[in-house]
């Protein structure tokens, strides 16, 4: 084959492939309202995809706070600034560090799962079982997942921020003694709620789409073997990462560009 | 588990995230602190704003009484022309006048009203008439080398001395 030939080629393939995903995301969308009117679908994955993840955002919010004290109140003992530690803190979680990493453990703890289960059904033919059956596998298995994994990923952002926080209070309050009236009024006179807390929810709203989109769509098209389930998964946690981070950066190049 | 201890859960689930949104916004934003609901509008005019920023503090007697709304330049005058909202429970009289200070030495910027004695108040919309502008650090070391400048040139200028020794 010519050069030329297998350019066009690859170029067509790349194009397809985001087609297909492109109507695979419309098809999903269409199918949301049906799965809103049985919300006993919906709520069931929220348990299984928002409180099963609760344990390692607290966990890793709570850590990402104590570090983030500890080392911004070495850097900034240095100028006399200690106390603006907790605003430091603050703004690094709300605008950016809740949405991101709890993104990216989302995508590895409930991206996967969600993968592994309907790429599992899928190499079972139940999806095919189920199509046979007159009932739409997008409505019934695919729409209430979408739906409890964009509803669960702004909660846990807010909470890893929250989190957060208080880990910051533990450090640099309890532990360093930083003056507790300045940790938090330094805060309250600089976080503007819809600027930074609102759009950092907005962040994780969107994160929360492209993870649960991603990992879906991998799960739905995955090869009916076991290898392409593994390979399915894989692809889901790199593509979800790459995605919220290109994503991120797009986000906040347009929200925080005025200062 | 049963449907009705997994719909439990999930009410728990999302009830901790509005504790958390709560959290968020109380306790470590703005939004407890300062509505911009009750306030009335002031502008004053400044000949040079330095620093100053929208939403950048208003303080009496270092209170923060207010915000700054809007900053706009006036195309007649050239002046800068700061729209501020003040807490409504809050009136100043006529002859407030008004200052941009600066937090430490390179802190932020806000207006600082000093409060006159004129027995009537500032009502919405009101211009404070008495500003003064903002120290420009550039300006001020402008000055100060401007002033050695002169010093410099006065010792050169006296009889003898190193002034000569430069101008051959």
């Amino acid at each position: 084959m010519n050069p030329l030939a297998v350019l066009g080629a690859t170029s067509l393939g790349v194009l397809r492939g985001f087609g297909h995903a492109a109507f695979f995301f419309v098809d999903l969308l269409r199918a949301l309202p049906a799965s809103l009117r049985r919300f006993g679908l919906v709520a069931a994955q929220i348990h299984a995809i928002g409180n099963r993840s609760l344990v390692i955002i607290v966990a890793s919010g709570t850590a990402v706070g104590f570090v983030l004290a500890l080392q911004m109140y070495y850097a900034l003992v240095t100028y006399g600034a200690a106390e603006s530690l907790g605003l430091i803190v603050n703004l690094a979680l709300v605008r950016e560090l809740g949405p991101v990493v709890t993104a990216l453990l989302f995508a590895g703890r409930a991206g996967t799962s969600l993968t592994a289960e309907i790429g599992l059904m899928k190499a079972g033919e139940q999806l095919s079982a189920m199509e046979m059956m007159a009932i739409d596998p997008k409505s019934r298995v695919l729409a209430p997942r979408f739906l409890a994994g964009v509803i669960s990923m702004p909660i846990l952002a807010v909470l890893f921020s929250a989190v957060g926080i208080l880990g910051a209070y533990v450090v640099a309050v309890m532990l360093i003694g930083v003056d507790e009236g300045n940790f938090w009024s330094i805060m309250q006179s600089k976080v503007d709620v819809w600027r930074d807390v609102g759009n950092g929810v907005v962040k994780s709203f969107v994160f929360g789409i492209i993870c649960t989109a991603v990992a879906l769509y991998q799960g739905y098209e995955t090869e009916a073997t076991p290898e392409g389930v593994a390979y399915a998964t894989t692809r889901t946690v790199v593509i979800a990462s790459l995605g919220v981070l290109m994503m991120d950066f797009v986000l906040t190049a347009l929200m925080f560009s005025t200062p | 588990m049963g449907k009705k201890s997994i719909e439990t859960l999930v009410g728990l689930f999302v009830l901790l995230g509005m504790l958390g949104l709560v959290f968020l916004s109380l306790k470590a934003a703005n939004l407890a602190t300062f509505s911009s609901g009750d306030t009335y509008a002031l502008q004053a005019r400044f000949d040079n704003i330095g620093g100053l920023k929208a939403r950048a503090p208003v303080r009496s007697a270092g209170v923060t009484v207010g915000r700054v709304t809007s900053i706009t330049l006036d195309a007649q005058t050239y002046q800068g022309v700061v729209t501020m909202g003040i807490d409504r429970n809050l009136q100043f009289p006529r002859d407030t006048s008004a200052k941009i200070l600066t937090a430490g030495l390179l802190g932020d910027q806000y207006v600082g009203l000093e409060p006159g004695a004129d027995d009537k108040s500032l009502a919405a919309g009101d211009t404070i008439k008495q500003t003064q502008s903002a120290v420009v650090l550039e300006n001020l070391i402008g000055q100060f080398v401007n002033s050695r400048a002169a010093e410099a040139g006065s010792v050169a200028a006296a009889p003898g001395g190193s002034g000569s020794k430069s101008k051959k």
